[in-house]
């Protein structure tokens, strides 16, 4: 009878474990729903004073006189993370593929550590380091030559510093894919007599191209978000930056530099939610996407 | 020709390599060579009188303090919800199972969310809570945020786990919630390197606690008073115009630059010698 009891107990327990941590799971994925609904029943308010075309394609921002244009936000967001995403994809596939196809286990072992740290280093200190040295390169050294007066804060700046955030994830994701590629392709191509330079071109990015490009989306979608990083350094002026050299004003930065006022004007938080929805959206639209290409190719690849 | 163009990019290759290490090397050497004469005992031991933004005198005892409050809190509770999913979808699931398959995407998609929509996000969730700007809204902003890290390194752990284990467990009459033992044993390592991980994220992230845990002069002392963090004080006091609170800021740089490189190397170690346990 004890015997009994207890079997049942313990097969009471183990239902009531189960349960409980399938809602935690359910909930886990809900999360993303929970999210973007809440932001989105936030932002109601303003997408019903204004079309949200409107909205996106109009350029002045005064909050006080209920003018809401999120053009100039978009155009900076897309600067910054346009610089961003040029400087770094070029240095990122030369080093990811020295480190995959030439470099020595011993450097290997030295590298990667360095990119781990580097991939730790918090935004704010990134932001730090840009004020310290990037914005006064850029203004004493580097705008001199090409226009008359920057101040340095600008979404160069703000692109550099981007760009050497997102290096860390960009290469990790590159040497991974690059190793996902069957080692005979290689020897078949190297056997033909091609050189290993030969190799790489016309075999193995070849072959990852669609790994690259899943990468490339999944960092394009980091440098979206970055915030406090961007804002410390790229002047944070509401207009649309004409060159590299002037000031923008990203969207996150936009979200974080009003926190403090937004209540008190009337559709104000409504406007700083639609542009964390805005955010939301499409990171997750891109996030979705490369994350689906990549397990593929990992599939693919592996199994 | 071919042998030019293997030489040429075998260079460009290797300089960018060197381009990258010299940019983590040339962001440490700058924080260390600001940070390093703005330090001394006062920074860690006081907290800044006359307020953070104008006063010229003490430290950033509140910004640590406040910060280590935020880490455990959120470490805590973001372990309450993350180990049961983990083990959920290793020892309840079925080796190929579409909800864990799920549930595994959505965790990379929620670490994919910045910092900043979870900052709007917990500061609609106070709103709807009627919280004000505290140190448990700051706490439940960085567990949302943590929460996809903690899954992501405990999960690549618990799928390494041979089945034979589960099964040999199983056969000897074990229910699934007894496996949750075995389980957790294996996955300690694992469970070390995510906190830590998770840490190192949670302590150096200011959007996610710009809007939730605000920012004050005193150290909190109760949940719903508002708590300074190490990154916001940073972030405010670089942006002063008053040079020894600017100080105050590069001090902090380099306390969190630390603090963050210690983590880094913890995990990387435990990562590494800890795995005694597995089979």
């Amino acid at each position: 009878m004890a015997l009994i009891i207890n079997t049942q107990l313990r097969v009471l327990k183990d239902k009531l474990a189960q349960n409980i941590m399938r809602i935690l799971t359910i909930f886990s994925i809900l999360l993303v729903l929970i999210i973007g609904l809440s932001l989105y029943f936030k932002s109601v308010p303003i997408l019903q004073h204004h079309s949200l075309w409107s909205l996106l394609s109009e350029s002045s921002w005064r909050p006080f006189k209920g003018e809401f244009g999120f053009f100039p936000f978009i155009m900076g967001t897309l600067w910054v993370t346009g610089i961003a995403i040029v400087i770094a994809t070029p240095l990122c596939l030369l080093a990811a593929i020295f480190l995959s196809e030439y470099a020595h286990p011993y450097m290997k072992r030295f590298v990667f550590p360095m990119i781990d740290i580097l991939a730790g280093i918090p935004p704010v200190v990134y932001g730090v380091w840009g004020v310290l040295i990037v914005v006064p390169f850029i203004s004493d050294k580097l705008a001199p030559h090409f226009v008359e007066y920057s101040a340095g804060y600008s979404v160069l700046a703000g692109g550099i510093v981007l760009a050497i955030m997102i290096i860390p994830l960009l290469i990790s994701i590159l040497v991974e894919i690059f190793a996902a590629i069957p080692k005979e392709l290689r020897d078949a191509s190297l056997s033909l007599g091609a050189t290993n330079w030969q190799t790489i071109k016309f075999v193995i990015l070849r072959k990852s191209l669609p790994g690259i490009i899943a990468a490339l989306v999944l960092a394009i979608s980091r440098a979206f978000g970055e915030t406090i990083a961007v804002l410390m350094v790229c002047g944070n002026i509401p207009e649309a930056p004409k060159s590299i050299f002037s000031p923008g004003y990203p969207l996150p930065a936009l979200i974080a530099n009003n926190y403090g006022e937004m209540l008190s004007i009337p559709l104000y938080d409504s406007a700083l939610m639609l542009a964390a929805l805005i955010l939301f959206v499409i990171i997750l639209l891109f996030n979705t996407i490369s994350r689906l290409i990549l397990k593929r190719i990992e599939r693919k690849f592996v199994l | 020709m071919r042998k030019f163009e293997e030489q040429l990019f075998k260079i460009l290759m290797i300089l960018a390599t060197l381009v990258i290490l010299s940019s983590l090397f040339l962001i440490l050497f700058s924080i260390v060579k600001r940070g390093l004469p703005a330090m001394n005992w006062d920074m860690i031991t006081k907290i800044p009188s006359g307020g953070f933004y104008i006063g010229k005198e003490g430290g950033l005892l509140n910004a640590i303090v406040g910060s280590i409050f935020i880490v455990i809190g959120s470490t805590f509770l973001g372990l309450l919800v993350s180990i049961p999913i983990v083990i959920y979808c290793n020892v309840y699931l079925p080796e190929k199972s579409i909800l864990a398959d799920i549930t595994r995407l959505a965790s990379d998609v929620l670490f994919g969310i910045p910092s900043i929509v979870y900052g709007a996000f917990g500061f609609t969730l106070m709103v709807f809570l009627g919280l004000k700007t505290s140190l448990l809204g700051g706490i439940i902003a960085v567990t949302f945020l943590i929460i996809p890290i903690l899954i992501r390194s405990m999960d690549e752990v618990a799928r390494l786990i041979p089945k034979d284990l589960k099964e040999a467990t199983l056969s000897l009459g074990a229910t699934r919630y007894e496996i949750i033992r075995v389980m957790l044993k294996q996955i300690s390592p694992g469970i070390t390197t995510a906190i830590l991980l998770s840490i190192g994220r949670a302590i150096g992230d200011a959007a996610s606690v710009l809007f939730t845990a605000g920012y004050t002069d005193s150290i909190p002392i109760s949940l719903s008073q508002p708590a300074a963090t190490l990154p916001l004080a940073i972030f405010f006091q670089l942006s002063s115009p008053i040079q020894a609170v600017q100080e105050r800021a590069y001090a902090a740089a380099l306390i969190l630059t630390l603090i963050v490189l210690v983590l880094s190397l913890l995990a990387r170690f435990y990562s590494r010698k800890f795995s005694k346990n597995k089979i």
